[in-house]
């Protein structure tokens, strides 16, 4: 009886899953079913930032930035261009997992995710992966729209892609609190419209700051999307208007807050369990 | 092994409703069990409290052995769910929803292709693999979440409310499906509001009111304590009053039916002689009401009445 019972034990431990395999494999389908998604829905998460970047390369870059002159030794359309390609990476990081992890919540197919063994550090590492997907190929896209418009010299390739990484990151964890404790599609617009929309406007996108009086340039100071414009910008012109090395304090310093975040409120079941 | 356990199991929600007040539950691996209760009783709390979609307040969850708490990664694998609501990505295809979940799971890509084709063909899906999951039927949605359920190949099924809404052919083929993959070794927990379906199929039941478990037994010996049953008898030729039968309380709904309350020591042999010693001749006979529900509208009235 004892024998049976220790080959029934055995047989049991083999069903189980070894949880390492499961976690490579259930990482790469969050990812892959993300990037599915992205490309599925291309009308909404490629064409518009597209069309946008453009727009704002037609009227500030070309039409307006001819009148503007220099800025920073370097004609407008260039010294715009990192902070448009930012901008874009910005948004559309947030954007895919603020709308996707919130789908998932609202059509209740988050719940296929957290029955499974995952654990929730390794759900949001999937998320964020498909936040930075998107936003590298919105970004990507951006950039061979420059390239139309402008010619573009790179000062450092490490700082660029470094500042983009880190920056998606930053977005696509944020858009992810967001999503976790947003109840209703307003919620996952009021963000970004009230706070992501004017702190990346006013964030360095399309001036220095120091173009700005001094009370205002403190302000600015206080907006952490300067930082990544800055670093990102100088990783592509070589100037700008934040010390680069805590421009890099500020995004690894964020991303690890904020991911610390998205696992505890994911394994406390905030805003997704009962 | 057991397959599950509960022990001392406790909900109370934010609002202050407490969904369980320390249950205690065993179900041996191998079952097929139901969880019955009327809406709101706590099996759905006690369900999302197995699967994780819902917070414990205080006691112990095991799966196969693998506490809840300290285990969860290992006790998540065992279990597939069935939930009641359609919870799968609506604008996702067939194919995918189940290529994913097979994913979550750490099942390779190649072994998910195969279960794929297995489940979808046993459940009668299989024409429907590259079709948008909102352009189901209801029916083929809910075997969609059991096929979705077993990509894993679970130890322990929970289906929760499986055949709701479906209509009894796709019902009938359901049953006969959750037996075979019961009989292949999955231990299944069923909750469903169609008491005919717990009685054909599981062979132990729990029934759970107001957070409290008030029966957990055989199905057998469960239906054995109903101390009376309602028989219908549809007669040949029309009558015009019911007969008197003396010890036995008869009803006549209809010219052509009558209604016999029977307890548990009488005879329905005695009641067809007594019928056809009054001339009338009976063409067929069923229960009134399902015997479990019988039961189950009983136990809960009794504890109703019992909490004043």
């Amino acid at each position: 009886m004892d024998n049976a019972v220790d080959r029934s034990s055995l047989a049991a431990a083999v069903k189980e899953p070894a949880l390492l395999k499961t976690n490579i494999v259930g990482f790469n389908t969050i990812v892959i079913r993300e990037f599915s998604r992205i490309i599925r829905i291309w009308g909404q998460t490629i064409v518009p930032p597209a069309i946008t970047a453009t727009l704002y390369f037609i009227i500030f870059g070309s039409l307006i930035g001819g009148r503007i002159g220099d800025m920073g030794g370097y004609t407008y359309i260039q010294y715009i261009a990192p902070g448009l390609i930012m901008m874009s990476v910005i948004t559309n990081s947030y954007g895919n997992v603020v709308s996707s992890f919130f789908g998932a919540k609202f059509g209740k197919h988050i719940e296929e995710l957290l029955v499974s063994p995952l654990p929730s550090w390794l759900i949001v590492a999937g998320y964020v992966v498909g936040g930075m997907v998107r936003g590298i190929i919105v970004g990507g896209v951006v950039t061979a729209i420059t390239l139309i418009f402008t010619h573009m010299k790179i000062h450092s390739i490490t700082v660029v892609l470094s500042a983009v990484l880190l920056s998606s990151i930053v977005f696509a964890l944020a858009g992810m609190i967001n999503a976790i404790f947003a109840k209703n599609f307003d919620q996952i617009s009021f963000i970004p419209t009230f706070v992501l929309t004017p702190l990346t406007y006013l964030g360095g996108v399309f001036y220095t700051i120091k173009l700005l009086p001094g009370w205002a340039q403190g302000i600015s100071h206080g907006n952490p999307i300067l930082y990544m414009v800055n670093a990102f910008r100088y990783g592509f012109l070589g100037v700008s208007d934040v010390n680069v090395g805590l421009a890099y304090t500020i995004m690894i310093g964020a991303a690890v807050v904020l991911y610390i975040a998205c696992v505890w409120l994911l394994h406390r079941g905030v805003g997704t369990r009962e | 092994m057991q397959a599950l356990t509960f022990e001392q199991l406790t909900k109370t929600y934010k609002n202050g409703v407490q969904a369980l007040k320390g249950i205690d539950l065993a179900v041996e691996e191998g079952d097929f069990f139901a969880l019955l209760g009327p809406n709101g009783a706590g099996k759905t709390t006690a369900i999302g409290i197995v699967t994780s979609l819902v917070n414990k307040t205080s006691g112990k969850v095991r799966v196969f052995g693998h506490d809840i708490d300290t285990e969860l990664a290992v006790a998540k694998s065992c279990i597939g769910l069935v939930p009641q609501e359609i919870n799968f990505n609506q604008f996702e295809t067939v194919t995918t929803i189940l290529l994913n979940q097979a994913g979550f799971y750490g099942i390779p890509r190649q072994l998910a292709a195969q279960r794929l084709e297995k489940y979808l063909t046993a459940l009668q899906l299989w024409e429907k693999r590259n079709a948008v999951s909102r352009t189901l039927s209801g029916g083929m949605k809910r075997r969609l979440m059991i096929a979705r359920a077993l990509m894993h190949e679970p130890r322990l099924l929970i289906l929760d409310e499986p055949t709701a809404g479906v209509d009894i052919e796709v019902r009938r083929t359901m049953w006969t499906f959750m037996r075979d993959i019961n009989a292949a070794g999955t231990t299944i927990i069923l909750t469903t509001h169609y008491l005919e379906e717990a009685e054909n199929l599981c062979r132990h039941v729990a029934i759970i009111d107001k957070g409290r478990i008030i029966e957990n037994d055989r199905m057998s010996r469960v239906l054995r304590k109903l101390q009376t049953e309602v028989f219908v008898f549809n007669l040949r030729n029309p009558i015009s009053a019911p007969p008197v039968l003396p010890g036995y309380a008869v009803s006549m709904p209809d010219d052509h039916s009558l209604e016999i309350e029977v307890s548990k020591d009488q005879s329905l042999n005695d009641i067809f002689s007594r019928l056809s010693a009054s001339g009338m001749e009976v063409l067929s006979m069923r229960n009134k009401t399902n015997r479990l529900e019988e039961l189950f509208m009983r136990l809960v009235n009794q504890k109703e009445a019992a909490h004043g």
